[in-house]
C-alpha cells in the first residue's frame, strides 16, 4: 500500500510541478467549452440544449491530452523498468499511476465543469448531476485511456494513435454522462445513467489493470 | 491438431487445401444469392424495389461483425498460447471485416437516401457500425506503428480484446442513446417475419459472403507468412554481409 501511495505521490508531484499538464489540460479544456458560444451563437436556449453534450466531449478531448505521457516519459528514462521490478503487482503500479493522472485531469477538469455549465446556460437543478456524472465518468477515461497509453508506448506517432484507439472505446461513458444531466435538466431521475456511469467504471477497474500491465509488459521485453 | 497449426509451413498446406473450396462457396453463393436476390426476388410491398440493397447490406453487416468476433478469438489465441500463425490470422482478417463494415455504412447510407429522404440517419445500428468501422481502423493503425511485427501483434491482440469486451456495452449504450433522442425508426423488413423468398436469398448470400472471407484469409495469411520469411532471410542476408 505504501508503495503504491507512494507512485501516486511521485506522479502528482511531478503533474501539479512546472512541467506537469494539469494546467494545460485544464486551460484546453476551458478554451474548447468557450469555443463552442462562439461556433453555434449566443441564444441561450441553444447553449442550454448542447450544453451537457459540449461539456462531456470537451472532457473526453482534454482526458486525451496528456495520455500519450502516461507511461512514456518513465519508459524514456528507465523508471518504468525499476517500477516493474517492484515487489508491487505491475496492474497495482499501473493503477497507481492511472489514479495520479485521473486527480491530475479528469478531477479538476470535473471541478470546474459546473462554472462552465453556468456559462453555458444549464438548467441549475442539472449541475450537480453533471458534477456527479463527471466524477464517475472521467476516471473511466483515465483507465481505459492508459491501456491505450500503455500499447502505444515506443509506437511510431503514439500521441495520435492514443485518441484513436481510446474515444471509440469511451462512447458509453458520453452517452450515459450526457444522459445523466439531460435527465436532470427535464426533470426526471439522473439515477439509471449514474448506476450505469458507475458499473462502467467498476468494470473497468476490474479489467483494465490487466491489459495495461499486460501492455507495458511487452514494451518492457 | 490445434498446436500444428502453429507450425507455418503445415498451417500453409491446410490453408492450400481449403482455398478451392472456400472460392468454389464464394463464387457460387454469391452469384446465387445476389443473382436470386437482386433479380429473381419480389420487391417488397413498402419500400419497392430498394429493398434489394438488402441483399448487400445486411450479410455485409453480419461479415463487419462476425469478422471482429473471428478476430477477438483469434488474438486471444495469439495471447494465451504464443499462437504465431493465429496473429497473423487476425492481422489478415481486419482489413476484410473493416471493408465489409464499410459496404455496410456505404449501401446504409445509399438506402437511406429513399427511405429517410437522407444519407446518414443516427439510426442506433448504422451508429454503432460506423463506431465498428472506427475499431478497425484502430486496430490496424496498431499494427502500422511498431517495427517489430512481434512487438505490434501482441499490442494489436490485446487492442482486440478489449475492443471485444468493449463492444455489447457500446452497443448497448447506442441503443439506448437512439431511444432518448429518436423515435423507433422506420425501417423494418416488412414486419417481423421475413417472406423465405427474401430470407433464401439473403441467407445463400451471407454463406458466399462467409466463403469469399475465408478464400481471401487463405490468400492474406499466406500472403503474411510468405513477407515474415522474407523478411528473415533479408536480415540473415545482411548479417552475413556484415560479417564477411
Amino acid at each position: 500500500m505504501s508503495a503504491f501511495l507512494a507512485i501516486v505521490g511521485r506522479d502528482l508531484r511531478l503533474g501539479f510541478g512546472a512541467q506537469g499538464a494539469m494546467l494545460t489540460t485544464l486551460l484546453f479544456f476551458v478554451l474548447a467549452v468557450s469555443l463552442f458560444p462562439l461556433g453555434v451563437g449566443p441564444e441561450p436556449q441553444i447553449l442550454a440544449r448542447i450544453a451537457a453534450g459540449v461539456i462531456w466531449v470537451a472532457a473526453l478531448l482534454a482526458a486525451m491530452l496528456s495520455l500519450d505521457r502516461l507511461f512514456q516519459t518513465d519508459q524514456e528514462d528507465g523508471t518504468l523498468d525499476l517500477l516493474a521490478q517492484a515487489p508491487l503487482p505491475l496492474g497495482l503500479v499501473a493503477l497507481a499511476k492511472t489514479l495520479a493522472h485521473w486527480l491530475t485531469t479528469g478531477l479538476p477538469l470535473s471541478l470546474i465543469a459546473p462554472l462552465l455549465a453556468i456559462l453555458l446556460q444549464m438548467d441549475g437543478a442539472a449541475i450537480p448531476v453533471l458534477l456527479a456524472a463527471l466524477l464517475l465518468g472521467t476516471p473511466s477515461l483515465s483507465l481505459i485511456g492508459a491501456i491505450g497509453a500503455a500499447l502505444t508506448l515506443g509506437a511510431k506517432r503514439g500521441a495520435v494513435l492514443v485518441p484513436l484507439l481510446t474515444l471509440p472505446l469511451v462512447i458509453p461513458v458520453l452517452i450515459f454522462g450526457v444522459g445523466a444531466v439531460e435527465a436532470a435538466s427535464y426533470g426526471l431521475t439522473a439515477g439509471p445513467h449514474l448506476l450505469l456511469l458507475g458499473a462502467f467504471l467498476a468494470g473497468a477497474l476490474a479489467l483494465s489493470p490487466f491489459a495495461i500491465a499486460g501492455a507495458i509488459k511487452l514494451a518492457l521485453e | 491438431m490445434f498446436h500444428a497449426l502453429a507450425n507455418p509451413a503445415r498451417f500453409l498446406r491446410l490453408m492450400a487445401v481449403i482455398r478451392p473450396w472456400a472460392a468454389g462457396v464464394a463464387i457460387v453463393g454469391l452469384a446465387a444469392g445476389l443473382g436470386w436476390g437482386l433479380l429473381y426476388s419480389p420487391p417488397d410491398y413498402q419500400q419497392g424495389e430498394t429493398v434489394r440493397i438488402m441483399y448487400i447490406h445486411v450479410p455485409a453487416a453480419w461479415m463487419g461483425m462476425f469478422i471482429y468476433a473471428a478476430m477477438a478469438v483469434a488474438s486471444a489465441t495469439a495471447l494465451i498460447w504464443r499462437h504465431p500463425v493465429a496473429e497473423l490470422v487476425a492481422k489478415a482478417s481486419a482489413p476484410v471485416g473493416a471493408v465489409f463494415t464499410l459496404i455496410c455504412l456505404l449501401t446504409g447510407a445509399l438506402w437511406g437516401k429513399p427511405m429517410w429522404g437522407a444519407w446518414w440517419v443516427w439510426d442506433a445500428r448504422l451508429t454503432s457500425m460506423l463506431i465498428l468501422f472506427f475499431i478497425y481502423l484502430g486496430y490496424m493503425a496498431l499494427w502500422e506503428a511498431f517495427d517489430d511485427p512481434a512487438r505490434a501483434g501482441r499490442a494489436a491482440a490485446i487492442l482486440a480484446l478489449v475492443g471485444a469486451v468493449n463492444l455489447p456495452i457500446i452497443k448497448f449504450s447506442v441503443d439506448w442513446w437512439n431511444t432518448m433522442h429518436q423515435p423507433a425508426s422506420v425501417l423494418t423488413l416488412a414486419g417481423p417475419k421475413i417472406h423465405p423468398d427474401i430470407l433464401w436469398p439473403l441467407l445463400i448470400t451471407a454463406l458466399g459472403a462467409k466463403g469469399y472471407y475465408v478464400w481471401l484469409l487463405t490468400l492474406r495469411v499466406r500472403a503474411e507468412i510468405l513477407s515474415r520469411q522474407a523478411r528473415i532471410l533479408r536480415f540473415a542476408a545482411a548479417t552475413d554481409r556484415r560479417a564477411d
